[in-house]
């Protein structure tokens, strides 16, 4: 039998569904293969046990349905899975930080429960950086993502969904779920040489999502090919009434729009997208991507996105000042890890210095300051002003074009510890992804090629709000002309 | 441009925040000196915000044109004292015990 | 921002050997909205369960959890923002408020705070023996109640119950245009009978239902204003004078003293009858307000406001007029009548169709009396208006005296029945029939032969003999018919 592991969300699926194979002995091959790759520490809470129970009621489940003539779930029997931000019940979930302890939810977050309901196996919980906060998974309190992507010595994955990224790129999944704010779905994907799809905000529900900017936080997901994300996806997004900023509107048919003709349509091409100091692999990249897409017959624009370097700065004022208050909740009193201290004020500062990681402290201090009295007007309303500004160049945008094509990230994945030091430096891996995070709309990041030293590089489209159709059909026709068939070497078996 | 971050503000913004203990020190993450010139770096690169024309701009709170939607007033949650006490570092007759907050 | 010019009354000055003082009070008010679930999430709101029997993940700040907005609660601020004559704004905002405390799941109140749901507006106070004055309301907003800390279950720890929180909240604030104890305290009476009367408030002071924050501050009268401090959680009428009083007391000694007043927040001391300090400004919060990512702006539909106010009951103002007006009863009493809808309500169906004047008395006179001596709301009176309506009947129809009645009503209140069945059973029904009181005005007047003689000279001996015939038929004779036997027999 051929390595189950190997195949696409797709292709498994449609082996299931012609009796090729069962979901336990996909599951099976899938555990396996996270048990070899322990290495990558990709997952934070294995759940090998209960995903064999489920691959089993799955199995049942096909059958009694294809009994009845009925239809099975759009992920029926598919070994997946979730970063760890995702509250999933009776199962720990940690947010990659030591001040969630072994907080176990009662509840299960609406798009997870929305992927179960469609079949889901859920292998896992897959570890990021801590809180989310980070394009390098290194913050997590449960150690370094490692990218299964190598050069000389180990690399980062990109963050923060670095463990959904690096056990989809390692075979260790079908597909993950994973969550962006800045970039950290598009960004890992791009360094793993997988696709990652962050939908409109609003397509995905936020509840049970444990918080880290609201205003920007949106789920999506991880997957080896455009077309396993548009099924993940259209299994994860629709209106949930339990979240406020939920959009009720339908799901697209995002899967066959993969293979919808592009011809005709309008890419725009942003000139502020051509940075200093970014490698001449990622010019000649996109050079190319935008080729790929003049043959597929559609319309090269040039676009001006005059905004787009105040968007890093913006966002490192929106999200932490969110941030600060989201996790104020974290205080050792109702859940969680608590340290005792000589009185309240004291357990309150040793829970929370000992609970949370240093870049996640550093982000609580911004947002604190940014809102603070005689601060707030100079920093955040100004901030928030400039949010707009950075919505206004896209409307302008979609006046001449349908889409956006730019690289995903401004560099390759690098060595594991070099950037951590430097937060500066750290934020500016999201400098192509941060525009489309601010304001709201779908983007997707697509492997495209690799680098002189054989690393995966990916390229992005950005689409209209709720336009994730063209997004996917301008995602899949660069997928074909791009036809990246570069794996990992398997060096941690 | 705007005055750099005294270890002044640090600790109040710390405080605010109850990051840090007493002595300004967080176990395993260094002193609130080292994040002063941190912070100070960062919000340096932030200073360039200062060159976008926001005269007359709209604050943009959220992505989503919408009104708040409304929900009925029907009770359609709680009576799950212990699901909502599982997870709490110390409990007892249905309360949350915590460290005493008056003197 | 300071507006209103008016000095306080004469008589509502403080005289101290170095001139009058001036007291200035502002108030904000917090009432809990009625409503069967939470302002965000859907657990209930009843009083009195079971610790935390009472809440959701929300109201527990669980990680991932979301508010959404209760309609209801919505209306019930718009209905309040019309009873108070106030500007209802079509657009508000939920923002977030910063604080570390162990009843405050979230870590922030979520609060309305730039951009509150209803904007100005006034209401009108008569305080005792006092004119009309037209107070201003700076603004309503929703928000959430937080939980409830209990320290006496153990000695070093607190212990926390959350049933509470997430509860609706409505502040209520006043300009600073009260100025003195009565005033302020006039203040909340009047509100509170707005609130019940919309019936969006309970007004429950003891359960802390409706709770004041009282501004304090003092000038020389008309002169500029003085540094205010905030008096927290003051929970009866009696309070809110007794801290207004303590506290102006306490800012004159210390100014006149050479001192300055520093601005704080105080906690009122019910058993002492004081105020102390509870924290100063400089260790004050700093609240870090912003917009709620997880919430939208509110935006209210004029159509929506319109049905609001469509409904709108009457407000105590309007129905005490027209109680004036339509009933012809004192002010005073039009006024004690409109402090609660229920006994409104209840003088409506008592006054239908009978005197009035007697129907207020009644009520006013020995109902209320009744109840307090038994230490009862109105709302658990045993005796309807239906059931005291019928004993008003029995008097207006000769069948009982007045005097008689107290008696009857007395055991309507205390073992129930109706007045019927207690002027039956205790044969109180009272004697008409002219030839037995003739026969007992004739026993009357053999009996005391004397004072018949006299009684040309002294027409006070008149009444002498109505309380003997009153007595012989144990006060059961009808008076009118007793007077007009005696003065036929007496040849008055
Ligand atoms: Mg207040
Ligand atoms: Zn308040």
């Amino acid at each position: 039998m051929t390595d189950l592991t190997q195949l696409t969300l797709e292709a498994a699926l449609e082996g299931m569904a012609a009796g090729d194979f069962t979901s336990g002995e996909i599951t099976e091959a899938h555990i396996r293969a996270c048990e070899r790759g322990r290495d990558l520490n990709a997952f934070i809470t294995a759940t090998f046990e209960q995903a064999l129970e489920q691959a089993k009621a799955s199995d049942a489940r096909r059958a009694s349905v294809k009994e009845s003539g009925g239809e099975a779930g759009k992920l029926e029997g598919a070994p997946l899975g979730v970063k760890d931000l995702f509250c999933t019940e009776g199962i720990k979930t940690t947010a990659a930080s030591r001040i969630l302890g072994n907080f176990t939810p009662p509840y299960e977050s609406t798009v997870t429960a929305n992927m179960k309901a469609e079949g889901m196996i859920m292998l896992g919980k897959l570890n990021m950086d801590e809180f989310a906060m980070g394009s390098s998974s290194e913050t997590s309190a449960y150690g370094s993502v490692v990218n299964p992507w190598k050069k000389h010595n180990r690399l980062v994955p990109g963050g923060s969904s670095g463990g959904s990224a690096a056990a989809v790129a390692a075979d260790m999944c079908l597909g993950a779920t994973a969550t962006d704010t800045g970039g950290s779905i598009r960004q890992p994907a791009g360094f793993t040489g997988t696709v990652g799809i962050k939908p409109t905000y609003g397509r995905c529900s936020r509840w049970g999502i444990i918080a880290f900017a609201s205003s920007l936080d949106q789920a999506g997901a991880i997957a080896k090919t455009v077309k396993d994300s548009a099924i993940l996806l259209d299994s994860m997004a629709g209106y949930d009434p339990k979240d406020s900023t939920s959009l009720n509107v339908d799901n697209g048919n995002w899967v066959d729009a993969c293979e919808t003709s592009v011809k005709g349509l309008r890419i725009g091409i942003p000139k502020e997208y051509t940075v200093d100091a970014m490698p001449t692999e990622i010019q000649s990249l996109w050079d190319q991507g935008i080729e790929w897409m003049k043959d597929a017959g559609v319309g090269i624009v040039p676009v001006s996105l005059p905004h787009t370097k105040y968007a890093l700065p913006a966002y490192y004022i929106i999200a932490p000042a969110e941030a600060s208050s989201n996790l104020a909740r974290y205080d050792g009193m109702r859940y969680g890890a608590r340290v005792e201290g000589e009185n309240l004020i004291d357990t309150y500062e040793r829970t929370r210095a000992y609970g949370f990681g240093a870049e996640v402290q550093r982000r609580i201090m911004i947002g604190t300051y940014v809102l603070s009295a005689g601060y707030y007007d100079a920093y955040y309303l100004h901030a928030q002003k400039v949010r707009t500004r950075i919505s206004e160049d896209f409307r302008n945008a979609w006046e001449v074009c349908d889409a956006l094509l730019t690289p995903t990230c401004p560099g390759a994945p690098f060595e594991i510890g070099r950037q951590l030091n430097d937060p500066v430096t750290m934020y500016l891996n999201d400098i192509f992804t941060v525009t489309a995070s601010l304001a709201g709309l779908p983007g997707i990041s697509v492997p495209a090629g690799l680098d002189q030293d054989g690393l995966p590089l990916g390229l992005q489209i950005i689409g209209r709000a709720l336009d994730e159709d063209t997004v996917f059909a301008c995602a899949g026709a660069l997928e074909q002309a791009a036809d990246f068939t570069a794996k990992p070497e398997k060096w941690w078996l | 441009m705007r005055d750099p971050i005294t270890m002044d503000t640090v600790r109040k913004i710390a405080r605010l925040s109850h990051l840090y203990e007493g002595d300004g020190s967080a176990p395993g993450h260094g002193r609130l000196d080292d994040l002063a010139s941190e912070l100070n770096s960062i919000m340096g690169w932030i200073e360039q915000l200062n060159e976008v024309d926001v005269e007359s701009v709209a604050p943009m709170t959220s992505t989503v044109d919408m009104d708040a939607p409304l929900r009925r007033d029907d009770i359609t949650d709680g009576g799950r004292r212990d699901v909502v006490l599982a997870n709490a570092p110390k409990a007892e007759g249905g309360f949350y015990v915590v460290p005493r907050s008056v003197k | 921002m300071f507006t209103a010019e008016r000095v306080a009354d004469a008589k509502d000055l403080i005289r101290s050997d170095t001139g009058d003082w001036e007291v200035v009070i502002g108030m904000e008010v917090h009432a809990q909205v009625v409503s069967q679930s939470k302002l965000f999430s859907g657990a209930a709101t009843g009083f009195g369960a079971e610790p935390n029997s009472q809440v959701s993940l929300i109201d527990a700040g669980m990680p991932g959890m979301l508010p959404v907005v209760n309609e209801v609660c919505v209306e019930q601020a718009v209905r309040t923002g019309l009873g108070l004559n106030a500007r209802i704004n079509p657009v508000s905002r939920f923002d977030r408020k910063h604080y570390f405390y162990v009843d405050l799941p979230q870590g922030y109140q979520i609060s309305q705070y730039e951009h509150p749901i209803v904007g100005e507006g006034e209401i009108s106070i008569e305080p005792e023996g006092g004119q009309v004055i037209v107070v201003g309301i700076e603004r309503l907003h929703l928000e959430q109640d937080a939980g409830k800390s209990i320290h006496d279950l153990s000695p070093d720890e607190t212990y926390v119950d959350l049933n509470r929180s997430g509860v609706a909240l409505m502040e209520i604030v006043s300009k600073p245009d009260l100025r003195s104890p009565g005033e302020a305290s006039a203040y909340m009476e009047k509100l509170r009978a707005i609130l019940r009367a919309l019936g969006t408030c309970d007004g429950d002071m003891e359960k802390g239902n409706l709770r004041a924050d009282v501004n304090v501050s003092v000038r020389r009268p008309g002169g500029e204003l003085g540094t205010r401090c905030e008096i927290k959680n003051v929970n009866s009428m009696r309070f809110i004078r007794q801290a207004v009083n303590h506290e102006a007391r306490r800012q004159i000694s210390i100014i006149e003293a050479g001192g300055i007043v520093g601005q704080e927040t105080r906690l009122f001391d019910a058993n002492r009858g004081e105020t102390r300090s509870m924290r100063s400004k400089e260790e004050a919060h700093d609240y870090r307000y912003f917009p709620d990512p997880d919430l939208l702006p509110l935006k209210l539909e004029q159509s929506f406001v319109d049905k609001i106010r469509a409904g709108l009951p009457e407000l105590p103002d309007a129905r005490k007029a027209r109680f004036i007006r339509d009933y012809g009863i004192r002010a005073y009493d039009a006024d004690v009548l409109t402090v609660d809808r229920g006994v409104g309500d209840y003088f409506e169906v008592l006054a239908k169709g009978r005197d009035a004047k007697i129907a207020a008395n009644w009520m006013i006179g020995d109902l209320f009396g009744a109840l307090n001596r038994a230490g009862l709301d109105f709302s658990d009176s045993p005796v309807s208006a239906g059931a005291l309506g019928a004993l008003l009947d029995r008097i207006a129809d000769n069948t009982i005296s007045g005097k008689i009645a107290k008696t009857v009503f007395d055991k309507m209140f205390r073992s129930g029945g109706t007045a019927d069945e207690i002027i039956g059973r205790e044969g109180l029904k009272q004697v008409t029939d002219t030839a037995a009181i003739e026969k007992l005005v004739d026993d009357a007047i053999a009996a005391h032969p004397q004072q018949a003689q006299n009684v040309k000279n002294n027409p006070k001996i008149l009444g002498f003999f109505v309380g003997q015939v009153m007595k012989a038929s144990q006060g059961k004779a009808n008076p009118q018919a007793v007077n007009r036997v005696l003065r036929d027999r007496l040849e008055l």
